[in-house]
């Protein structure tokens, strides 16, 4: 193996050593398991030296480079079929490789400190070496396949960490939920793929991308939207997103990790992968772009009305990844790749920032307990939290910045990801047979980022700001708030890290018009634009510059004006009577809101129950009475004429001789004939 | 090498003399052991020495002499690619099956294992023998002991089960004698020299050709025996009962290995003997593989045994095996055959699974567990892997053989129809739905039930006997390559044989009378039929 191939390896090779070594030898070693510093610095490094591979060869790239594939072995062959475990390692996969990599340690840095307590540490940390390995297998996968191995296998970890905490019912049910939505989505992907194979013959990105023309159109429209509908499996968007909020029973490291910065934008990811074929097939880009602005819209109502700290974030998520795709849709995976690139920086923090919130609300209750009394709340509940800036000031300090960035306010991260992904959508409409649908779809877009900024705040202000209204809503709480404090550096640090990065990660792809205004002439301060030019088929932007700062003034004017209005409504202690204000004043639509519009419940309603008493109570009888019950009939029958026969069988073993002889003739003559 | 193969075949028989002869139970349990084991050991060099080039030519003959001048029955056994894999699967599986009764059963022990043993020599009979009639005997020899399995040491209702198996199987193979009768008068009659033939190298060359009314007959009979022991929809209801009843060892060798002799006969005789009926029959054949991957998927879904809800399971995923061979291309056939090894390893090894905790509690109703993954950490491991591969993970290797046969069946000509793969594929779901709650419902939540929370972890036994189905889950998984070698060139051979045997054949029927449903079912007069046949073989 040459020394490239060797140092490559590693970074698929060392996540799974991690997993094998912490996940065999706990289970296996029981005093293995409380060797906690070992076990998290194991699962911590082989993520770490990973990240140092992937900027090495980050650094050794520049945007013209063409891909380094590193072929290992034929995974699958038969016929005409052959498909490779081979890896390739280009602008948009290194780039989200360091992501991963990145990310994924800080956030195994901070599960040491925020599991430190957990029994199953140890399996905690394989469970999230094993993600790493398969997530990394889906943003290198030189093919579709092995992309799909690493999709499946996200799921998996998913599922498993989900259902973290097993001897809850529901929290294992979630995790079942997650996998099965996800396998819908898998579903299309599968028969995207047997689309592909059978119009090109192959799965390798390299062969497809260079062979659209293979593809008619009816196939590319097919394979599209089978992807997407895929895409909306993993990255939650409508119909499917339905299990991302109930996945936040798993741990928090882990909705940071995967359900917020990682695994759930691997739709986006495939579909800018797939970018070049997706510029061909505008039918299909529209589809894209209406579904993910509905998404936006529709997570940020529900994100207004939630109480749970950890909920309202995953709206928000599902949100945020609604204007991912909406970028997608417009021609602008670039710019969702941005978003997808700050969202996993302020979302991770936030998460984890919810995290130190929720450790340390657990913490008061832990107290309580110890001092007699039998206390009992939510500890993700903002209701009991507030004022917590005084007890925290690490976590408020990095929270707000992340929240800051969210809300799209200028310089911090979101806003340029956030602008970027408007004025996409925008441009689309003016493009060469844009269609006017995507300026209304801007319009969805800017909504849902004042919401954004409105509930984002809502909830920091609720969390942090006023007083902390634990001992004000149970009597036996007066005087907790001495339980409250910061958590330790493993935890803090990462927060700071990721806030830092949530400032300054929207310099990657500032918009060349800010220079171009003054210099008149192109412009290349959008890095990531540059960066990813040869992967990404994106519109061009036809948008005249006054245009492009009109916009850009709306989203700030936007951003500020639900700052603003949360202020008025959240910064005082005034949640609840704030909240019941939005409520009467709309009425019916609220309730909608807060019941997240009801799809759980049509969904088991007029899909799973009907499925399962179908089974059980037609199919597995109909099983029984007549498929068997026709087996039994000509069984039965075949006993009545056995008791007629009866009387030929006469005990005289001469007379079956008899019988036989004269069979035997009868064949002969049968046969001669 | 020729001598090992026998060796291989009826040394599991040696055994019960052995067994016989020993004074005490454990005595007859480590002779089984040894016996089989020694089995799986001489079965190996059978592997490494495989020429896989030539896989089309069947290896390692021997080949007795006819029993008279005219009458060409012979014993003639060999391996070539379509029953190498299975051939070393079921050696494998043979110390496997021993070790996990090894608590469980003390009712007649010798007998017991006396039943495995000849069990062991007949499947492997079943897939080395290369003349029909021999390949009649053990596929019969195979029924014997299993219906003794289930009928003595098997549940409450094993009485019931065991006569349905049986009547039920034996009805298939009864009708499919009639028709092996009946082919080695016809084949006979065009061997010069002999009245009669089953050697399946004349068989399933190109030289012998049956005519089209004939093939349908034929094929009618041969197709119902072996639909019923796959077992396919409609023809599956014994399976249930029998898997329900029988005791864990036969539940084991049934599901990976006698389910197989039906898949198996499938391509070995209903392809290469009767191409014509094989290809028209395509489209039926695969909607019952495809009602039998929804159907078996919904039905497992809501019952209340596990056992039956795997042995429902299984009915789905043979449903995907079935599909995948009568899309007659060398995709989805060698999905196929990897997946009938697919199926034998993680069924085996949920049946094996399902017997553990029965061991240990003595009820294999879902609603009597709960929470377990507490008390048995190894055994979640163990279980949990089993069932991400019966819902096919990639990485592991029920995705192999599922991911090759959709995929082969989407752009199957025979069908020409999409909609088989499609549904097909919807199975995926299914099986993520049926198999993640049942585990969800034995294994999670909260740990209630005073007996459960008595159970203890899998000892080393039970560890070493999942422990090499595992290793092979995530070998194929991972690298199927070394598997599917053995099959490839074979199967891409007999697939083009075939279909320029069907062409032949219509070609002939051109000058013949035939009743006009022949004409007309198998488009004789249709010149683009034979054409557009010509076209793909090439």
């Amino acid at each position: 193996m040459e020394s490239a191939t060797a140092l490559f390896s590693l970074i698929i090779a060392l996540p799974l050593v991690g997993f094998l070594i912490n996940g065999l030898t706990g289970l296996f070693v029981e005093s293995y398991r409380n060797k906690r510093q070992l076990i998290g610095s194991i699962a911590s490094t082989a993520v770490f030296i990973p990240f140092v591979i992937a900027v090495y060869f980050f650094i050794n790239m520049n945007s013209g480079s063409e891909a380094l594939v590193y072929k290992f072995f034929t995974w699958i062959e038969a016929g005409t079929f052959s498909v490779d475990v081979a890896y390739r390692v280009d602008q948009l996969s290194v780039m989200m490789t360091m992501v991963v990599t990145g990310v994924g340690f800080l956030i195994h840095v901070y599960s040491m400190g925020y599991m430190s307590h957990d029994e199953g540490y140890w399996k905690f940390f394989a469970y999230l070496n094993l993600f790493i390995f398969a997530m990394l297998n889906l943003v290198l996968g030189n093919n579709l396949l092995l992309l799909f191995l690493g999709w499946e296998g996200v799921g998996v970890c998913s599922y498993l960490l989900i259902g973290f905490w097993y001897t809850d019912m529901a929290k294992s049910d979630a995790a079942k939920k997650a996998f099965i939505y996800n396998r819908i989505g898998d579903f299309a992907f599968l028969i995207a793929m047997f689309m592909i194979f059978q119009a090109i013959g192959s799965l390798n990105f390299d062969v497809i991308l260079g062979n659209l023309a293979e593809l008619s159109d009816g196939y590319k429209v097919a394979i599209g939207l089978l992807m997407f509908v895929g895409a909306t499996g993993k990255s939650a968007q409508i119909p499917l997103f339905v299990w991302l909020p109930d996945a936040m029973a798993g741990p928090t490291p882990v909705s940071a990790l995967i359900h917020a910065a990682t695994m759930v934008t691997s739709g986006i990811y495939l579909i800018s992968r797939m970018s070049p074929m997706y510029a061909m097939i505008p039918e299909v880009m529209i589809v894209i772009s209406i579904i993910g602005a509905l998404t936006a819209i529709v997570a940020a109502t529900i994100a207004i009305t939630q109480n749970d700290i950890k909920g309202v974030l995953a709206y928000s998520t599902v949100s945020q990844l609604g204007y991912m795709f909406l970028a997608l849709g417009a021609g602008g995976f670039t710019a969702a790749m941005f978003h997808v690139v700050t969202h996993a920086f302020f979302k991770a923090c936030l998460f984890l920032g919810s995290g130190s919130v929720i450790h340390a609300m657990e913490h008061v209750e832990h107290g309580l307990h110890k001092e007699g009394k039998d206390v009992h709340f939510d500890p993700q509940d903002m209701r009991f939290m507030g004022g917590l800036r005084k007890y925290m000031p690490s976590t408020y300090k990095t929270f707000l910045i992340a929240t800051v960035a969210i809300a799209g306010i200028p310089p911090l991260a979101g806003f340029f990801s956030k602008d970027e992904v408007l004025a996409m959508t925008m441009n689309a409409g003016f493009v060469d047979g844009g269609s006017w649908v995507y300026m209304m779809l801007w319009g969805v877009g800017i909504i849902t980022a004042f919401l954004t900024a409105f509930y984002m705040f809502r909830l920091t202000l609720t969390t942090f700001h006023g007083s902390f209204k634990l001992p004000t809503k149970i009597k036996e709480a007066v005087g907790s708030e001495k339980f409250l404090h910061e958590n330790p550096w493993t935890m803090t640090t990462p927060l700071w890290v990721l806030a830092g990065l949530a400032i300054i990660g929207g310099f990657l792809g500032v918009p060349n018009f800010i220079v171009e205004t003054f210099t008149h002439e192109p412009a290349h301060i959008n890095l990531l634009h540059d960066w990813l030019y040869k992967i990404n088929a994106d519109y061009i932007i036809v948008m005249d510059h006054w245009v492009e700062w009109l916009l850009m003034s709306v989203s700030i004017i936007i951003a500020v004006s639900g700052v603003w209005l949360a202020f008025r409504m959240y910064n005082n202690d005034q949640q609840e009577e704030s909240d019941a204000k939005i409520a009467s004043r709309f009425g019916g639509i609220y309730s909608v809101w807060k019941d997240k519009y009801n799809l759980d419940d049509v969904y088991e309603g007029f899909i799973a129950n009907p499925t399962v008493k179908f089974s059980e109570k037609i199919l597995a009888v109909f099983d029984m009475k007549v498929v068997d019950g026709f087996v039994n009939a000509i069984a039965g029958t075949v006993r009545l004429f056995g008791s007629l026969f009866r009387y030929l069988q006469t005990g005289v073993v001469s007379s079956y001789a008899l019988a036989f002889v004269i069979g035997v003739i009868v064949i002969l003559y049968l046969m001669i004939s | 090498m020729e001598t090992l193969l026998n060796i291989t075949i009826y040394l599991p028989l040696l055994g019960i003399p052995l067994i016989l002869l020993s004074k005490n139970e454990n005595m007859k349990k480590w002779s089984a052991l040894l016996v089989t084991s020694a089995t799986f050991l001489v079965s190996l060099p059978l592997m490494f020495n495989f020429d896989v080039v030539n896989s089309g030519v069947a290896q390692y003959l021997t080949e007795g002499g006819r029993i008279s001048s005219t009458l060409d029955i012979k014993y003639l056994v060999g391996l070539d690619g379509l029953s190498l894999l299975l051939f070393m699967l079921t050696t494998f599986m043979g110390p496997i099956v021993i070790i996990s009764s090894w608590n469980s059963v003390s009712k007649h022990l010798s007998g017991y294992l006396a039943m495995l043993l000849i069990l062991q020599t007949a499947s492997l009979g079943v897939f080395a023998s290369l003349d029909l009639l021999v390949f009649y005997v053990f596929f019969e020899l195979s029924l014997i002991p299993m219906y003794f399995l289930i009928g003595i040491w098997g549940g409450s209702d094993r009485i019931r089960a065991t006569l349905k198996f049986f009547i039920y199987t034996l009805v298939g193979s009864l009708i499919m004698l009639v028709g092996l009768i009946y082919v080695g008068y016809d084949a006979g009659s065009m061997m010069p020299g002999v009245t009669f033939t089953l050697d399946w190298r004349f068989l399933s060359s190109d030289i012998y050709q049956i005519g089209l009314v004939e093939q349908t007959y034929l094929f009618l009979a041969f197709a119902l025996a072996f639909c019923i022991k796959v077992p396919l929809f409609p023809f599956h209801t014994w399976l249930p009962y029998a898997h329900t009843e029988a005791p864990t060892a036969g539940s084991v060798v049934l599901a990976a290995i006698m389910l197989k002799m039906g898949t198996y006969g499938l391509i070995r005789v209903c392809m290469p003997l009767f191409p014509n009926a094989f290809m028209e029959f395509a489209p039926y054949m695969a909607t019952l593989a495809v009602i039998g991957i929804i159907y078996g998927a919904l039905v497992a879904m809501v019952q209340k045994d596990v056992k039956k809800l795997v042995a429902y399971s299984s009915v789905s995923h043979l449903g995907f095996v079935v599909l995948g061979i009568f899309a007659l291309n060398t995709v989805a056939m060698q999905g196929a055959i990897i997946q009938m090894i697919n199926h034998g390893l993680s069924t085996g090894a949920l049946f094996l699974i399902v017997g553990m905790i029965y061991d240990r509690r003595h009820t294999r109703m879902i609603k009597d567990f709960g929470g377990i993954a507490k008390r048995m950490p190894i055994f979640t491991v163990m279980f949990m892997i089993a069932t991400l591969a019966s819902i096919g993970l990639p990485g592991l290797n029920g995705f192999v053989g599922e991911f090759l046969i959709l995929n082969g069946s989407f752009f199957s000509e025979l069908y020409d129809n999409k909609v088989f793969a499609i549904l097909a594929a919807s199975g995926v779901i299914l099986a993520a739905v049926y198999m993640l709650w049942m585990f969800q419902r034995v294994m999670f939540g909260p740990l209630e039930n005073e007996e459960n929370k008595k159970l203890i972890d899998l000892n080393a036994r039970e560890i070493g006997l999942l422990v090499p189905l595992v290793i092979f889950m995530f070998w194929i998984g991972i690298h199927p390559v070394d598997f599917t070698k053995y099959s490839e060139n074979q199967v891409t051979e007999l697939i083009i044989t075939s279909k320029e045997k069907s062409i032949a054949v219509l070609e002939t029927s051109k000058n013949e009378e035939l009743p006009e449903w022949a004409t007309s079912f198998y488009g004789v007069n249709d010149e683009t039929e034979s054409e557009s046949l010509m076209v793909s073989t090439n």
